[in-house]
């Protein structure tokens, strides 16, 4: 069809048209800025981090050790019965290789986000993070890997304090 | 009407300026957990179908709906989220009912305005970006505007406006939850800056935190769950035109349609006469007053002086904002209308305690979306006695 086309009617426009204002549009800055209260689950959870643990929380109803921690059981809706300390290993649930920046400008080595199951935690419950110290092409399903910390005086309480996993000796 | 629906369990948790101990999800659950004790149901399995309210800018994070279910006991079943006022997700709700599918449905409000460190920002995002933005001004200046028309035409005055502050905020000291109570004399409320003229300080509800669940049933589980339900028989909702440039500025009609709407259900000829009480959206205190005369709970131009004579106090013959509104509880946010209902709840189950108002057999809440929308919704309630 398209190829019957010899000549497409209108103006083709330009950036400088845009720049130059002879496209007529309106911006405008945004500035939205929040601070979210952590609260008593993401709260402890995050101090846990900055000293250098990993905690959950566990339902005795349906005998589920969550992590990220809550204070309530989603499944069971009733208040979660202990803290638990958690191991800084785990499994890859799942992972991808993020080839491509925030504005989709193409990278040569690629971040890797995985869901790590955490040890300690019941099966399914892990954290998201990055993969790090690790060749893209051997990451695989299943692999086993350990926590890689930020130095304790660098720590502000936060997910990033965890600066990667990498695969367990 | 085809279906009846009544009200069978609220809980609330709040409302304060700040909230820190607890996150948005530790509010909401706490809210939750209350409403469905005082339901006696169990939202894992009597449940049928959650409906939150959120606004996305509100929450700082997008698609919010999506981070709801979890603390409501709504994992994997039905669920959605309204852009509106609480009152538009408790018609949702109802509605939901109405349709004969579904026998319990929660609806549930929430806010966490001390988390948005931006909030005028947020605010001026919902203006025109083309025409109005460009301007400037902070958004309370369309408050200024909207009050200077009204104040004009209906010959209201700002001492007037002041009494509804001073009313409000006492009313708050009688109820336990509410954030500003105060005894604070008209005069403080002239006496405080001026934000947008006429507009004062203290003419303009802070922000507080806070959660609302409702919970609803139909007629029949209503019956086997409740000793005391309380019954929708009216509902109404209106948006007029948004334009700055051309909407109505002195009378809010978006009140008085949604208020027909809701009174033509409710088989209300004559509110001010048929209502026993009720709780109007006061997020500036001549909202309080304009509302009024839109909901004909007074003739135009007269809200003024019935406040002035003591009329919507406690204990006068017609109370307004009992719970002390959002001038005396706090503006907050999406949830203010269900803030509003909650005093309705509370006064036909006779829980008001200090502010309980004797006898009341119906009432009204109503709700504004705020600033700066023209969008309102009306919910009337009864409990079922008989007259005395
Ligand atoms: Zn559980």
């Amino acid at each position: 069809m398209s190829s019957k086309i010899k000549e497409y009617p209108g103006v083709a426009l330009h950036e400088s048209d845009f720049a130059e204002k002879k496209v007529l549009y309106t911006t405008w800055e945004p500035n939205a800025r929040y601070a979210w209260d952590t609260g008593v689950a993401i709260g402890r959870y995050l101090a846990e981090l900055k000293r250098g643990h990993i905690v959950g929380t566990t339902c005795h109803a349906c005998r589920r050790i969550v992590v990220p921690p809550r204070v309530f059981c989603e499944w069971c809706f009733r208040p979660m019965d202990e803290w638990v300390y958690l191991q800084d290993q785990g499994v890859v649930n799942t992972f991808s290789l993020c080839h491509v920046r925030w504005d989709m400008e193409r990278v040569k080595e690629p971040l890797i986000p995985a869901v790590i199951e955490i040890a300690g935690a019941s099966k399914g419950m892990g954290i998201l993070h990055l993969l790090g110290e690790v060749d893209p092409t051997e990451v695989h399903i299943g692999l086993q890997v350990q926590a890689v910390w930020k130095p304790a005086r660098q720590r502000t309480g936060a997910i990033t304090d965890i600066r990667y996993f990498k695969p367990s000796n | 009407m085809s279906r009846e629906v009544a009200i069978i369990g609220v809980g609330y948790t709040g409302f304060r300026a700040l909230t820190p101990d607890v996150s948005y999800k530790e509010l909401m659950y706490e809210a939750a957990v209350k409403a469905y004790d005082d339901a006696g149901v169990d939202p894992r399995s009597d449940i049928e179908s959650f409906v939150t309210v959120a606004e996305d800018f509100t929450e700082g994070t997008s698609i919010f709906d999506e981070y709801v279910p979890d603390q409501l006991g709504a994992v994997l079943k039905p669920v959605h989220t309204i852009a509106g006022d609480g009152l538009h997700g408790f018609i949702a709700a109802y509605m939901q009912i109405l349709t004969g599918a579904l026998d319990i449905v929660a609806v549930e409000a929430h806010s966490k305005a001390s988390n948005i460190l931006t909030p005028q920002h947020i605010m001026a995002y919902a203006m025109d970006p083309v025409f109005n933005r460009p301007l400037g001004a902070n958004p309370h200046f369309i408050a200024g505007l909207e009050m200077n028309l009204f104040l004009s035409e209906t010959g209201t005055t700002r001492e007037q406006c002041a009494r509804v502050v001073a009313k409000n905020r006492r009313h708050a000291l009688y109820n336990p939850c509410a954030a500003f109570g105060a005894t604070i004399e008209p005069e403080d409320v002239l006496a405080s800056d001026t934000v947008a003229w006429p507009l004062a300080r203290l003419d303009i509800s802070p922000h507080a935190d806070g959660a609302i669940v409702v919970v609803l049933a139909s007629k029949q589980r209503a019956e086997e769950l409740c000793d005391l339900p309380v019954w929708v028989t009216g509902a109404g909702w209106c948006n007029d035109s948004f334009s700055l440039e051309n909407r109505d500025w002195s009378s809010a009609v978006y009140a008085a349609k949604a208020g027909e709407m809701a009174y033509r259900m409710a088989g209300i000829r004559s509110p001010w006469q048929e209502l026993d009480f009720a709780e109007v959206d006061d997020t500036f205190s001549y909202k309080e007053l304009q509302h009024m005369e839109a909901l004909r709970l007074c003739r135009p131009g007269e809200a003024g002086v019935l406040v002035e004579e003591g009329v919507t106090e406690l204990g006068g013959d017609f109370p307004i904002n009992t719970s002390g509104g959002s001038l005396g509880m706090g503006n907050l946010l999406d949830a203010s209308g269900l803030a509003r209902l909650l005093e309705v709840i509370l006064q036909l189950r006779g829980e008001a305690g200090q502010r309980q108002i004797p006898d009341v057999t119906t009432g009204m809440a109503f709700g504004w979306r705020g600033l700066p929308t023209t969008s309102g919704a009306a919910v009337i309630l009864s409990n079922g006695y008989e007259e005395v």
